[in-house]
Order: C-alpha cells, then structure tokens, then sequence
C-alpha cells in the first residue's frame, strides 16, 4: 500500500479567546494519496481553512494544536520546530491564496521572486533558475513568459497573478500543494481558466492538491475526492461523483440541495415576458453613465482635456410589475452603476428610467415617487447596517422619514409586523447589528427595503457575501416577499445559477454594453451571444459533475 | 455560523444574551483594560488628580486666595517642617506663606477648565469641519485642508500665542483681566482643530462609501440627518482618543503659556503660572515651590496620555 503524502489524524485545533476556548477545528482526520486532488468544502467558519493553516504550520496565535498528528509522506511535520516547518513551507508543500494581490511582493518583479524561491530550495546557478522559471511561466499559461518575467505583479491582471502564484508554489516540486480560495477572488471567465492551470501544473509535476473552497461548482470540476467539513468536524467524506449525486449524510444532502445550478430546474415558473413592452412597469432607456478619470479637487478647476470613461453604454430594459429582471455581468461590466443610477444615487449622463411612468430623474415629483417606490438590497450585510443604531431604528428609519409612521407605538407595531415576515423574532429589535449572523443581517436589510412599503426593488449582490445554505433561505424569502406583495426586483449578480434560478428575464453586460437580453430559458438554453456562451461555458457547476 | 438545519419557515429564537454587566466586563475594551496594568494605575491617578482639583474648595486644608489667612511670617517654610505661625505645610510654603499643596490643588482647576473647554472647542470645530469635508469633498476639502495643513506646520503655541496678540489688541485693557481665561481657551483651541479635523475627515470618506450611507440617501434622508445621525456616531472612536490626548497636550499647552507669563493672570494661578513662580527661587534653595507643581503637571498631563494611548489600542482592532 503507497503511503499518503499527507495524512491528517484527529486533528485539534483551539483559540484561546478571553476566558474561554474555542475549538475551530474537531477531531478531524483524512488522508491524501499521491497525485490526488482532494476538495476541502464547507460553510464559513467550518474550520477549513484552520485545517489548511495547520498543515503549513501557519496557525496564527494565540491558536494552536492540541491534539492528533499530521504527516507528510509518514513523517511527522505538526510538532517540528519553527525553522523545520519554514524549510517545509515551499520546499515540499507549496501554497496558493485566495487574493493573488497580497501573496505577491509588489516591490519586486517576479522573475526575481520565482528566481530567489527556486534558489532557495534547488541547487540551481541564477540563469538556471531563470530558465526554470520562464518555463514554470509558459507552463502557467503566461504569454512571452521570457519578456514578461521582468514585470512587476501591478502589471499583471488578477488572473494572470494568480497564474504566477500557482507557478511560485511549484516551482521547488513540492509533493503537495494547498490552494486555498484560489479562485475565489476571480470573475467566472477567469476562474475556469486557473481551475484547468492548477490542475494541470499539478499532475505535469505529480503535485497532490488539498483544496479548499466554498464552491461546490470549483471542486465537482476538478477535485477527485472530497471532505465535507461542518462546524470544525468532517461530516462525510467520499468521490466527487458519489456525494455531489449520493449525498448520505443529512448536512451534506441540505447543502449540495441549497446550491442553486444554472441547468433547468423542475417546476421553475418562467412565463416569458414580452422583450419591450412600453407599458412595462420599469423602463431602462439608452442609459449611458460618463466618468471622468483621474482629475483631483484643484486641478478639476482648471481648463483643460478631460479623459472620460463610459461605464454603462445605451443600456435599456423593461421590467413587467411583480417579476424578476436578472442582470449578470463579470467585475467592471458596469451593473453596479445601473442599479445606482436606477435607484438615484448616481446621475445618468443621458438615457431615462421610468418607474410606474414616472421619471425618476425628472426632478421634484419625480423624486418622490422614487423615495416612495425604490428600494435596494446591497450586497454586504455587514456594511448595508448602521453599526451604531438598533435594529428597530434601522427598520424604522424608511417609515420615519417618508412619513408613514410617527408615533412611537405604531412604528414598533410595524417593525414587529415586518421582522416576522423576514422570520426574525421581533424581540431582537433592540439588539445592535453586530449580534448577528451574516444571513440574519441580510433578512434585516430585507425588512428594511420593505418598510417603506415600495413596489420596486434593486437587489445589489444579494447573497453573494452568504453561505450557499443560508443564500437558499434568502433567496427562498425574496421569492416568498415577491409573491406576497407583488414585488418587482430587479437582481444584479454575477452569479449566473441565482439568477436561472430567480429571474423571468436575463440581460447580459459586457464592458458596459447589454450584449444579450431576453426570457431566462432562451438565454441560458440557446444563447446568442458569444460572450454569454463563453461565460456558461466557464462557469464551474455542480451539474458539471465528471 | 448558521446551521442547516434551520428551516426558513421559522422564525429564529433571539441569541441568548448573557447579563447585561457580565456583557461590559466581559467586552473588549474592558477586557483590554483588565489586562493593563499601566492603564489602571494612570486611571486611579488621573481621577485622583481630577477630583482634588473638583473639589478644591472643600478638601484643600487653606484658601490660598484669601488674604486674611495668610502669615507673610510663614513664607519660605520647607516641606513638612514646623512653621513660625505652627500651622503644618505638607508641601512647604511660598514666599508669601501661601501652602504649595492647596495652591497646587486650585491651579490644577484652572488647568483642567482651560485644557477641557479649549479640547471641546478644538473637538467641535474640528469634528465639523472634518464631517462636511468628508462628506461633501470637492473644493470645501480641499481648501479647509490646505488651512489645516498650514496650520500644522506651526507649532500650536505659535498660533496661541498669534490669538492671544490679537485679543490683547482688540479687548479694552480694564476687561483684559477677567478676558484673560477665555481668551485662553479660544487660543488653545483654535491652535488644535486641525487634527481632529483631519482625523474625521479621512473618517468620514470611509463611512460615505458605506452602504447604510447609500441606503438613507436612496431614502431621501437629508444630509445633515446623514452626518449627524449616521456618519458621527461611527467617528466618535479615533474622536475621542484624540480628544484625550488632545487634553494632555492643552493642559501643557496653558501650562506653557501661562509660563511665560501671556496666560492666567497670577490673581487666579494655574499649575503654569506656579511653576513660574517657583523657578524664581529654585536657585536660591526653595525647590518646594517648583518641584511640587511641576510634578503634578507631569503625572496629570502623562495620566492623561497613557490613557489615550490606550483607548487608541484598544479601539484599534489591528493592535487586538
């Protein structure tokens, strides 16, 4: 029997908080053969990462192990002094990080830090190590890898860095390789492209891969074998293929279940929706948004050429009243500058939005029917709250300030009657944010969207930021609101399986241009567009299953 | 963080809370302050410091100020020695037979008055003009900046000493008198505005990225509501460390000025103007009259600042 390159046995790992201990990581044990990928998956705070971190021996304090044992190819590595695990850390376990940005010295070119990691851990000459690394960089799929070893990381983009870490954590031939989020921090396109490259680099050089990720869609594509990890404990363990279709467990079950895929769903409601209808209840005009570049608060004042940027280029759609718009679009497509000219935080340069046939950049009463009928749900719960205000003031302050409730028993009765229909119990409308998961807040954002009882509402991201579990229950409830008071939303992200999932109609941004628009079905089952067929064919699925 | 196996059909039970007093002692920044030696021991001095000068009137064994008790007989009177009138000086005596620890005790008042309103002075300017600059950003930053980045290349007691020039010149001299104290105060204060607006400032852009900023101007919620109800109660952190800090700083400041005489006039003594007073006859063998006062503008002015060193750490969470 080979041995594993890496076996973890009832692995423990605590932080020591104030008084009290917390056990991040469980009892947790699993091995990796060689030339093995294995996908590490779970909800924040499953103890994951800490598992990752142990194995480097990068726990930072006041953690620590404090039980089991890890070896690498049957030594043991997790009670090694700290010079032992830094000669470990490269030489025989390489490392790739979510954000490509910071595991990379920006004041160096990274020739010099491949050159100086190869040197460090090969008995290689400078040119040798050169030429090593030029190859490691076309092998990562770098363009003219010879030209541009000499450039620093700011000039490369996020997928390309990401590429030179990945050749960075091979290049002393490490028996294992620990990838964690790697593509975490990337858009759709470019997250297939690195899967394929990590793969890929990894077999050339035998490497075995522990990876660690939230997207099941990262590790049905790529891993061979997965650990499903729950509050700090394995839960099941298994072939990519056998869980993601057998789950046995009932944690793993609800999870692979509350993971939203952009294959047809049974009993998905998709009435199609008439592409320009003029008596739509939301109308999107030939918007188009002009920033300036680069010009500071003095200089602004002096005559001059101006460079101007086009963010949202003659962009129109229509929303019928109480259905879902989905627009998807990868980082800088400009979704984000719609939903804020949309809901009046940024002027439009030209084009016109229209509400309920009000237009809301019209001035005056336009306005106002904007404050009355628009609402947004952003994407980070944990900044979309005021940090220092009460729940109830927070619910509150809609109602306050459109006048629709004054006195004090009435608006408590209405943030009451609110945090019941987003399932919170309305005794916590005393507490502070803080007191609150990431999914409560959300809900919380919810309630506050609805209490100023608007018809219309802009969904900024909404569950991006969220657990695939709780993303479900968030998703479950908007559709649940939608139904309940007619809604109409209209649902930015860039996450394509949440808007198959949630939209009647899909519009698809490119550079800021609505390259595709139409009913969900025909978008994502005959696509036009060679963009749009570029980004379902990237984007990692479960439904892609090997 | 969320489990499973929570159902989205029912509501979630409100997170048991612990006590209400077990929650403050058990929050960070009293954890942090558990943890502290330095910071109790400069805490238990500085509330000692503040509540001698408070209540003055009432513990300090002599008025100082009223010329009937005193004994000219007395002056000059070591630390804890007899006395020719056979009253006991626990810190010795002045040239006039003032008792130096009730002297110390009154001028700590007019310390800390003139340090306190000349910070909230600073503080109120500051944190204004920082906020609407934050806020609004454009030419109104850019040129209240540029006036506190010129005002930061003078040494605050420079500009102190401008205003106080300049209100000498316009208040007629038979009110000078009794201008003197706020003329203080407004001098130190102006000389200490910059930083805090700065401070809010860079605050304040950080905080109208948010997106709760965003979800009251969707609402319509006027500006003003927006920075005084949503944007200052999330700045108040680094406020109130550079307040504290601040205070040390002014107290020194007044100290400064007071020595060298443009400051309290000696009918009302600060810990400055006794310092003053005692350097006259450091040399001719009375360290008394010196020493002691100079010793409580240290602890006070250092008590101060290690507390605001602290609260700086234990609000940065980076430090935690």
């Amino acid at each position: 029997m080979t041995v594993p390159v890496l076996s973890i046995k009832d692995l423990v790992v605590d932080f020591p908080f104030h008084d009290e201990v917390f056990r991040a990581v469980n009892g947790v044990s699993f091995d990796i053969m060689p030339g093995e990928v294995v996908g590490v998956v779970g909800e924040s705070g499953a103890g994951k990462s800490m598992t990752g971190s142990a194995v480097i021996g990068l726990i930072e304090r006041p953690g620590r192990i404090s039980s089991g044992e890890i070896r690498l190819k049957g030594e043991r590595i997790d009670n090694l002094g700290e010079a032992e695990k830094a000669r470990l850390r490269g030489k025989r376990i390489g490392m790739v990080f979510q954000d490509p940005l910071t595991s990379l010295n920006p004041l160096y070119t990274v020739g010099r830090q491949l050159v100086e990691t190869i040197r460090a851990h090969l008995p290689l000459s400078e040119s040798e190590a050169r030429q090593k690394a030029i190859d490691l960089l076309t092998e990562a799929g770098i363009p003219k890898a010879a030209e541009r070893i000499d450039s620093f990381p700011h000039q490369f983009s996020g997928g390309m860095r990401q590429r030179v870490v990945i050749a960075l954590a091979i290049a002393a031939g490490p028996e294992l390789i620990i990838a964690d989020e790697p593509t975490s921090a990337l858009d759709v396109s470019v997250q297939a492209q690195i899967i394929k490259v990590l793969k890929k680099l990894c077999s050339n050089h035998g490497a075995a891969v522990m990876l660690i990720t939230h997207d099941m869609g990262v590790i049905a594509q790529t891993a061979d074998r997965l650990v499903v990890m729950h509050h700090g404990k394995v839960v099941e363990t298994g072939t990519v293929g056998d869980i993601i279709r057998r789950p046995r467990e009932p944690y793993t079950v609800k999870l692979i279940d509350s993971i939203p895929t952009i294959e047809r769903r049974e009993g998905h409601i998709a009435t199609a929706a008439p592409a320009n209808d003029d008596g739509a209840y939301v109308q999107v005009k030939n918007l188009v948004r002009d920033f300036e570049l680069g010009r500071g608060s003095f200089t602004k004042l002096l005559p001059g050429k101006v460079e101007m940027f086009r963010a949202v280029s003659d962009v129109s759609f229509s929303i019928p009243k109480g259905q879902t718009f989905g627009l998807v679009g990868e980082s800088g497509s400009g979704k984000s500058t719609c939903a804020k000219m949309i809901v009046g935080l940024v002027r439009p340069s030209s084009g016109q939005i229209t509400v309920d046939g009000h237009d809301i950049w019209a001035g005056g009463a336009g306005h106002q029917e904007r404050r009355k009928r628009v609402q947004m749900i952003f994407q980070d719960p944990y900044a979309s709250l005021n940090p220092r205000w009460r729940v109830r003031d927070i619910i509150a302050e809609p109602m306050r300030t459109l006048g629709i409730a004054r006195n004090r028993t009435e608006v408590e009765h209405r943030v009451a009657e609110l945090l019941n229909k987003v399932r919170l119990d309305p005794s916590v409308m005393r507490k502070f944010p803080h007191e609150f998961s990431g999914g409560q807040r959300q809900r919380i954002a919810i309630a506050r969207a609805l209490s100023s009882q608007p018809e219309f509402i802009v969904c900024d991201e909404p569950t991006s930021a969220l657990d695939v579990s709780v993303q479900a229950q968030v998703l479950d409830l908007m559709s649940e609101l939608q139904s309940e008071f007619g809604l109409t939303y209209l649902l930015i992200s860039h996450n394509l399986a949440v808007v198959r999932q949630m939209s009647t109609a899909v519009g698809v941004l490119h550079n800021g241009v609505l390259v595709e628009r139409g009913p969900t079905d025909a978008i994502f089952d005959s696509p036009q567009a060679d963009y749009t067929r570029m980004l379902l064919d990237a984007v990692p699925d479960i439904s892609k299953v090997a | 963080m969320t489990d499973l196996p929570q159902t989205s059909t029912q509501p979630e039970p409100a997170a048991k809370s612990p006590s209400r007093w077990k929650a403050f002692w058990r929050s960070d920044i009293v954890w942090s302050y558990r943890r502290s030696p330095v910071t109790i021991v400069a805490s238990i001095v500085a509330l000692l410091l503040v509540l001698m000068a408070v209540f003055a009137p009432w513990l300090a064994p002599y008025n100082p100020f009223n010329p009937a008790t005193l004994n000219l007989m007395d002056g000059f009177t070591p630390p804890n020695s007899a006395s020719y009138s056979g009253n006991y000086f626990l810190m010795g005596t002045d040239n006039q037979g003032r008792d130096v620890f009730s002297t110390i005790m009154y001028g700590m008042r007019v310390s800390l008055f003139v340090g306190v309103l000349a910070t909230l002075l600073a503080m109120i300017m500051g944190v204004g003009l920082g906020l609407v600059a934050g806020y609004v950003g454009g030419v109104i930053d850019a040129v209240s900046l540029r006036v506190a980045d010129v005002q930061l290349s003078f040494p605050a007691v420079l500009i102190a000493l401008l205003v106080f020039g300049v209100a000498r010149g316009v208040i007629p001299p038979n009110q000078q008198e009794g201008a003197a104290i706020w003329v203080l105060i407004l001098a130190i204060g102006l000389a200490n505005w910059a930083q805090f607006a700065r401070t809010v400032r860079g605050a304040t852009m950080v905080e109208r990225q948010k997106d709760y900023v965003a979800a009251a101007r969707i609402l319509g919620v006027n500006p003003f509501f927006i920075l005084l109800r949503h944007v200052l109660p999330n700045v108040v952190g680094p406020v109130l460390v550079i307040g504290t800090i601040g205070l040390a700083l002014a107290i020194i400041e007044e100290a400064t000025l007071s020595y060298l005489g443009v400051g309290v006039p000696p009918t009302q003594p600060s810990l400055g103007t006794l310092i003053r007073i005692g350097q006259q006859f450091l040399f001719s063998g009375e360290w008394w009259i010196l020493l002691f006062p100079a010793i409580t503008l240290v602890l006070l002015a250092l008590s101060v600042n290690l507390l605001g060193d602290w609260l700086r750490d234990a609000l940065n969470p980076k430090l935690r």
